[in-house]
């Protein structure tokens, strides 16, 4: 693979992560948020099958797989389910307004910049001059934790958070150890089904899983 | 083979139970691998002690007297917990709150647990180190959750958030770590890993302001998972809501095992950057840690959240034991590990036989507990007074050495201030026990005649007290554990 066809395709896919974590910001029905999440994995995973190319990386390929198969397919699958079971998951309530929500956005992209000038200062190279994308991504995804107050919703923003970490790790470091990264792509599905078993559960017995009235526990 | 031990037994016990109908056995057969884990920390400490660190499994697996007192402490506390699973699920049965299946699978849960703490103090690459405290977020989720009210759930969904987000700021320090480690230009990219050792003996050559970002990470990272303040919010909720055995458990070495995560990263950020810039970190957040504790015990109405706001409190002690960071200092803050857990887990179970024969967590509706229950009253008020660091139990000597290490490398300042925040929530707690122990009337006194509570709950008590009498036969494992990570 040509140098420059590296550089414009690692753009790319690493850019694709970006405008995905920003478009569930923009987006109202969570089945679409949903959809962007699912783009924002197959993204994800081509920036690591990129990079595994690349370096001539077999850990990183299968580990590229992997995050296919996990990010792009299942988490999006279950999350569905959760929409499909409980109806009144489907529109978001944000606390803040999507045009608000754009402009922290754009803000936070800012901030992410300065905050990993350090990164980028160690090891100058195409991979680790897009971090700072990454590193917009997990704020993005605390954004929205913080201010969507929708089940899915919620879990849709630690996913965006665990997606930026993962960017960075693919830019930075051309991915951790095989074992760690399939121990933590484990922990992320796992984390997300037993969330949406919390989710089923609440509905089934208490009629909904609603997070704006759990106000229940506070001191 | 003893560390691989210690993981296959909790982890077949939790497969048997899931595998097979509940039957009381069971229960018991869960206590008996906690015993047998206890066992083996032992053996470790013995062969570590000669040997300096035992390794298994091709080096996944590696303890040294860290570890090796890690896994006895872990031991200890899942031995007191796991001894009311029978009459706890039992007694639910009998109520009809629980069917058979939840209590197999309750007690599956409590064995991967169990099992993924001892993963995390036996691992020797700090990415499976990770991995192993974020699964026990997910092992512990179903048990927090497990009463099924709609409280319940929103803690457990609290708690599964929060500390998922913060876990994954742990991640990106570990990841910046590596990345650090890559570049540190003594060794070849190949060659690195992200084991403890391999580490330490390349971290003076670590990038600085790249180490800086990955500790900041590190401490508000696993600060989430231990209780340390700003991200503590999760623990009093998901302490109060969970079964008192689990409480027991995530409150007695939980906190801490993602307290240990923390100082074997402390070891590799004092090489790289020198002590100051840790300890900075170590002091704000303990500090804070202990402001938020006293502030909300002042007014605190239940008293599960009051033992669950102690537990900050006590993270708070142990973040400025570990910013003192000599020898001394850390060998007092694993005493306090040690001393804690055996405190808080029988302070959490006795108060879960307390708020199931009174009917309430309210601090105001419970009254003369000594007078009418005088067995569990006598533990509760025991265990009180030596979660408030009175002698002769372990707490004092070990909170007093942490202050005099403190002072010795010159931190007066921050023992003066901590001793502010503890004579407020020494203040708060008494107050708070007084009203639910003393008083009311002898007449109606009523036996707890569970022996199953009494006896473990009894010696762990006792246990504390010899330690903080003797000191026997800890001081020289102290010594050796406290020495991996200070040289």
């Amino acid at each position: 693979m040509s140098t420059s066809f590296y550089v414009g395709a690692l753009e790319l896919t690493t850019g694709a992560v970006l405008v995905c974590a920003v478009m569930t910001l923009w987006r109202r029905q969570v089945r679409a948020i949903v959809t962007m999440l699912r783009f924002q994995g197959i993204a994800l995973a081509f920036v690591a099958g990129v990079l595994a190319w690349h370096e001539r990386d077999l850990g990183l390929a299968i580990t590229a797989a992997l995050v296919l198969g996990v990010k792009g397919a299942l988490v999006p699958w279950l999350l569905r389910r959760v929409i499909r079971l409980d109806p009144k998951s489907r529109e978001t309530a944000p606390l803040i307004n999507v045009p608000a929500s754009l402009v922290s956005a754009a803000f936070l992209i800012v901030v992410s910049y300065v905050v990993s000038s350090k990164l980028t200062a160690l090891a100058p190279s195409t991979a680790s001059r897009l971090v700072p994308i990454g590193v917009a991504t997990v704020l993005v995804g605390y954004f929205m934790l913080v201010t969507r107050r929708r089940s899915v919703s919620q879990i849709v923003g630690l996913l965006l958070v665990d997606n930026g970490i993962a960017l960075v790790t693919f830019l930075l470091t051309a991915g951790v150890p095989l074992i760690v990264e399939l121990g933590a792509t484990l922990d992320v599905l796992l984390v997300v089904v037993v969330l949406q078993v919390h989710v089923l559960n609440a509905g089934a017995r208490h009629g909904s899983f609603d997070l704006d009235k759990m106000r229940e526990l506070h001191d | 083979m003893l560390s691989l031990l210690a993981l296959a037994i909790p982890l077949l016990m939790g497969v048997i139970s899931f595998v097979v109908p509940w039957r009381r056995w069971i229960g018991w057969g869960s206590a008996l691998s906690s015993a047998a884990v206890l066992g083996i920390g032992i053996a470790l400490c013995i062969s570590t002690s000669s040997h300096g660190s035992v390794s298994a499994l091709h080096g996944t697996l590696r303890a040294d007297a860290l570890s090796s007192f890690m896994v006895v402490v872990i031991g200890t506390v899942a031995l007191l917990a796991t001894l009311q699973t029978p009459r706890v699920m039992g007694r639910e049965i009998g109520e009809g709150t629980t069917t058979a299946r939840q209590a197999s699978f309750y007690v599956a849960l409590m064995q991967a647990f169990i099992t993924c703490m001892l993963t995390a103090v036996l691992a020797a690459n700090l990415g499976v180190l990770w991995v192993a405290i974020e699964a026990t977020t997910i092992a512990t989720t179903f048990l927090v959750s497990h009463n099924r009210t709609k409280k319940a759930i929103e803690a457990s969904w609290k708690y599964v958030i929060l500390c998922s987000v913060g876990i994954a700021l742990a991640f990106l320090g570990t990841v910046l770590v590596y990345f650090a480690a890559l570049h540190s230009g003594v060794v070849a990219p190949n060659a690195v890993s992200l084991n403890w050792t391999s580490l330490m003996a390349i971290a003076p050559h670590l990038n600085h302001g790249v180490m800086r970002l990955a500790v900041t990470l590190l401490v508000l990272g696993y600060g989430t998972k231990v209780g340390l303040a700003p991200s503590h919010s999760w623990l009093a909720d998901a302490h109060s809501q969970a079964p008192a055995p689990v409480s027991a458990l995530m409150s007695g070495v939980l906190l801490t095992v993602a307290f240990y995560a923390l100082l074997r990263f402390k070891a590799i950020a004092d090489a790289a950057l020198g002590p100051a810039f840790p300890r900075a970190l170590f002091i704000a957040v303990g500090l804070l840690s202990l402001v938020v504790a006293a502030v909300m015990l002042i007014a605190q109405r239940d008293y599960k959240r009051m033992l669950a706001y102690s537990s900050v409190e006590h993270m708070g002690l142990l973040a400025l034991g570990a910013a003192a960071g000599s020898s001394l200092a850390i060998a007092a803050v694993l005493l306090h590990m040690l001393g804690h857990g055996l405190t808080k887990s029988t302070l959490f179970i006795s108060s879960g036989e307390i708020s199931h024969a009174e009917g309430t967590t309210e601090i105001a509706k419970v009254k003369g507990l000594l007078a009418r229950r005088p067995v569990l009253g006598g533990i509760f008020g025991c265990g009180l007074i030596a979660l408030l660091g009175f002698p002769p139990f372990s707490l004092f000597i070990s909170e007093f050495t942490m202050a005099r290490a403190e002072v010795n490398v010159g931190l007066w300042w921050v023992v003066a201030i901590s001793l502010v925040c503890l004579s407020v929530i020494f203040v708060s707690m008494t107050n708070h026990a007084r009203h639910m122990i003393l008083g009311g009337d002898s007449s109606v006194a009523l036996s707890l005649n569970a022996r199953s509570v009494v006896v473990p709950l009894v010696a762990a008590l006792a246990a504390s007290a010899f330690i903080g009498i003797s000191a026997w036969p800890l001081l020289t494992l102290l010594r050796a554990a406290a020495h991996v990570v200070v040289r």
